[in-house]
């Protein structure tokens, strides 16, 4: 192949690792029934804390815990005010993003435009070598945090669909009342997941200034949390079509920062920025106006089960609420 | 296995759902626990399922005291309880949610669940399909789906709460003679709440009755229907009556109108309604009864309207695509020609639907209330002339939660003045509480009072001309008493010329109020034309298809 090409594919593999995180963290909590909007408020905090920490004590272990511990925390805000406090998690979810913004630009002052450490790069043995199609170079020669995101993606399909807790979490967000009457810790497994959820958008986070974006700047990720909330809905709640929605974003900009570069194509950036919620905008109006059961028609009657399946984007019935007994 | 209650009380607040309830339920017998709404009757089951907590009292199974705490606890102790609607999972399937909630290694291994299911759906005689999605299952199948699912978990001592609710008959004679199977010949302890005197008569051995969280009886079946009634209410009931209303001209007129259902579709629907006649729809749930009552009231568009907002959206995604780029032709005409295509698509059925029909290919829906064409007019036209579309779910739908008796009665009067005449709708909303009955004040939120309470309200309000009321399910969740007022109330609409439609899976409400039944059965409909000579079993034949 194309030794251009394969870099630029290396490239969206790279570029997409912090989004895929983050959208993939969002799943599990919006599966557990709880919105975390706080994400894009939450990523520039944590990216803001992963490099400081980073920084100042020289340990990228402990850079990317912290970050982790951020997320974290900002997601158990989100849940506890919606259990304890019975607020509204999308007013707590939009101030949350607000305040953590703010709160990193504040907070980052003093280490913004400063050079400092990456994680290493570390292309796997044997599988870097892969000739073929080039995957070698696009998969398998860049950081564990990028290996991460890979690795999430067929982790999250395989255990949201196969095992017993991943039955359990998409029964908590569809419906937390026959999940109890199951003997399910409600409030219990939400925390949990809430909190684990919360850990992965915090790993966005480092990834941005630990690796893709390399360093700290005010508003570093520039709106991406936005983004990741739009590849979910995008992803129907579902790994594999979020981690479809990931590439696909980033893999229109690269496209359009080629095409731009060629002077192939003669259209400011900014509209490259609004394809995500176009492809959002139209993703909705197909699933939701019956025009996607209009297109069934067209597919073979043996296979239509599994297009409506494929095509159906409800959320989680329970999203948003919280769980009382009766 | 023996399970005693003693001194079982549940308070809430000031309020006393329970007791001091004590009963000893033994093995192989069928209970029925009859009550009236609020007589405490889904909290005591709730207690014994372990989804509450007793205030007071304790629980026996065996002579051993035991703490059901949750109702994982109360399973493993062999207490199990099929909810009303069940609690399952809509989006998953059949084989998912029998394995969700039970214990094993991480993997589903759906193989050998499968075999289980298989299996233990055979034990019961249930033809259920373990990859089915329980959305696209009909209550009937769900409440099996549960079943087998509780007795596979061991549960011994099975609580059904209102079972028979949106079930056909086929479903109910099947799910009895299954309990009947379990309880006679497995030793199970089965408990059905209900309100149903017929169906407690048909199934139970022995009946409990409860009023206002206490145990007021106990009676070995057979006894008779009155003492049951009796031991419900603490008095007697006057049957219903219907006073014979002479029907007037034709109200309703509706030809060739194509009803689009969950379920089913009816490609051509016809309906003559007279004034004073009450039609009574008959049907599983997803039949097309409620979109035949939408689409009369106005409620849904017979044809392409509900994708106005799609076009629209398209229409604006391709003027910005044609106002913001202009400086790239290229990307105008890819986005241009995209939103038309979609448009294309998303309007290709109506406009084929359009050119058959004045080809005369297929016939026009027409819709006629009086005479006039009604087949597009929207809700606020159609209750201007006197079409009013009462939805079962009272507080969802029909009602606003949060507002008051009289907020409500605001709502729905128009002096045509921008302002509210707060001391006349209070004067209005006092004489509705008293003409109807109602048990509340003006200034109570209408959450507060009670389902039969709630849907007096919403027959009260209804305007004072009225040529059609189209009603969903109108008794849903109420007692006899409750339902049997609702009921009066509604007939004496009747002399003024109202025509009455309404749907219930209630049979014998049904032929109980109709004049004539329309029975919607897999895309079919049928009417029965004398509701007087049919009986709820030939009726529930014509509702499985089988006539």
């Amino acid at each position: 192949m194309d030794p251009v090409l394969i870099s630029t594919f290396a490239d969206i593999v790279r570029n997409a690792a912090p989004l895929l995180i983050a959208s993939q963290g969002e799943l599990i909590t919006e599966r557990a029934g709880v919105v975390n909007l706080s994400l894009d408020g939450t990523i520039l905090l944590s990216a803001m804390a992963a490099f400081a920490v980073t920084l100042t004590t020289g340990s990228l272990v402990l850079g990317i815990s912290v970050a982790v511990v951020v997320g974290m925390v900002v997601a158990l805000i989100v849940i506890s005010s919606s259990v304890f406090l019975k607020l509204d998690q999308i007013a707590v979810g939009f101030i949350l993003t607000l305040l953590c913004a703010d709160l990193s630009t504040f907070l980052g002052r003093d280490y913004a435009n400063r050079a400092g450490k990456e994680i290493p790069y570390a292309p796997i043995p044997i599988l870097k070598d892969i000739k073929f199609l080039g995957i070698g170079e696009i998969f398998f020669q860049h950081n564990v945090l990028i290996y991460f995101s890979l690795f999430l993606i067929v982790f999250m399909g395989f255990w949201l669909y196969h095992t017993r807790f991943g039955l359990q979490l998409r029964g908590l967000g569809e419906r937390p009342q026959a999940a109890y009457v199951r003997g399910v810790r409600v409030q219990f497994w939400r925390f949990v997941y809430v909190a684990i959820g919360g850990g992965l958008v915090g790993l966005a986070g480092a990834t941005y200034s630990l690796s893709v974006r390399l360093g700290w700047k005010e508003n570093l990720t520039l709106g991406n949390g936005w983004i990741a909330l739009a590849i979910v809905i995008f992803g129907a709640w579902r790994p594999y079509r979020i981690a479809f929605g990931a590439y696909l974003i980033v893999g229109l900009r690269a496209l359009a920062l080629y095409l731009q570069k060629e002077q192939l194509l003669d259209l400011p950036v900014q509209i490259i920025n609004m394809t995500p919620w176009v492809l959002m905008l139209l993703t909705l109006i197909f699933v939701s106006s019956g025009l996607a059961e209009r297109t069934l028609v067209l597919v073979p009657e043996k296979w239509r089960p599994a297009a409506q399946r494929f095509l159906r984007a409800n959320p989680p019935a329970a999203l948003g609420t919280n769980f009382e007994k009766s | 296995m023996n399970v005693e209650l003693q001194n079982i009380s549940k308070h809430f607040g000031p309020l006393k759902a329970n007791d001091r309830i004590s009963f000893q339920f033994g093995e192989g017998r069928i209970y029925a626990i009859l009550g009236e709404n609020g007589a405490g009757k889904s909290t005591l089951m709730k207690i014994l399922s372990g989804y509450q907590t007793a205030t007071h009292g304790q629980i026996l199974i065996n002579e051993q005291a035991v703490t059901l705490s949750t109702p994982s606890v109360a399973i493993q102790h062999g207490i199990g309880m099929l909810y009303q609607d069940p609690l399952d999972f809509a989006p998953l399937t059949a084989l998912e949610n029998y394995i969700s909630g039970r214990s094993g290694g991480l993997l589903l291994q759906r193989r050998e669940m499968v075999a289980d299911f298989h299996k233990h759906c055979r034990e019961l005689g249930f033809d259920l399909n373990p990859h089915a999605l329980v959305e696209a299952m009909t209550v009937g199948e769900r409440q099996q789906l549960e079943i087998v699912r509780l007795l596979s978990l061991g549960v011994r001592f099975l609580i059904l709460d209102e079972p028979t609710t949106g079930i056909s008959a086929e479903q109910k004679t099947q799910l009895f003679d299954t309990l009947k199977r379990l309880a006679h010949e497995d030793s199970m302890t089965v408990v059905l709440v209900s309100h149903k005197l017929a169906d407690v008569e048909e199934l139970c051995d022995e009946v409990l009755a409860l009023r206002r969280g206490q145990l007021v009886g106990h009676e070995v079946l057979p006894c008779p229907t009155e003492r049951m009634v009796e031991m419900m209410f603490g008095k007697r009931l006057d049957p219903p009556q219907r006073e014979l209303v002479e029907t007037g001209r034709p109200t309703l007129q509706v030809e060739h109108l194509p009803i689009h259902a969950r379920l089913f579709s009816i490609p051509e629907f016809n309906l003559e309604v007279n004034e004073g006649e009450v039609i009574g729809l008959a049907g599983l749930d997803g039949s097309g009864q409620v979109e035949f009552m939408h689409t009369v009231a106005g409620l849904e568009r017979p044809t392409w309207s509900d994708h106005v907002f799609a076009v629209l959206a398209l229409i604006v995604l391709w003027i910005v695509f044609a106002l913001l780029l202009d400086e790239s032709p290229t990307v105008m005409w890819l986005g241009s020609f995209s939103a038309l295509a979609l448009i294309g698509v998303s309007l290709q059925a109506p406009i084929v639907g359009w050119v058959r029909r004045q080809l005369g290919q297929e016939p026009i829906a027409r819709v006629q209330l009086d005479q006039a064409t009604i087949a597009n007019a929207g809700y606020r036209d159609l209750l201007a002339r006197g079409v009013v579309f009462l939805p079962s779910g009272r507080l969802e739908e029909g009602l606003v939660k949060g507002l008051t008796v009289m907020d409500h009665v605001a709502l729905t009067t128009r002096n045509g003045k921008p302002w509210i005449n707060w001391l006349g709708v209070w004067r209005q909303a006092k004489q509705m509480i008293e003409t109807f009955n109602v048990k509340g004040r003006p200034l109570d939120p209408i959450q507060n009072l009670s389902g039969g309470n709630q849907q007096r309200v919403s027959v009260g309000l209804l305007p004072e001309r009225l040529r059609l009321v189209l009603l969903e399910n109108p008794t849903r969740g109420l007692d006899v008493e409750s339902a049997q007022r609702i009921w009066s109330i509604l007939l004496k609409r009747r002399e003024q010329g109202t025509s009455i439609i309404f749907s219930s899976p209630d049979l014998d409400e049904i032929i109980d109020y109709s004049d004539r039944i329309l029975v919607f059965s897999s895309g079919r409909v049928t009417l029965v034309e004398d509701a007087q000579d049919i009986t709820t079993a030939h009726l529930g034949e014509l509702i499985g298809g089988k006539v």
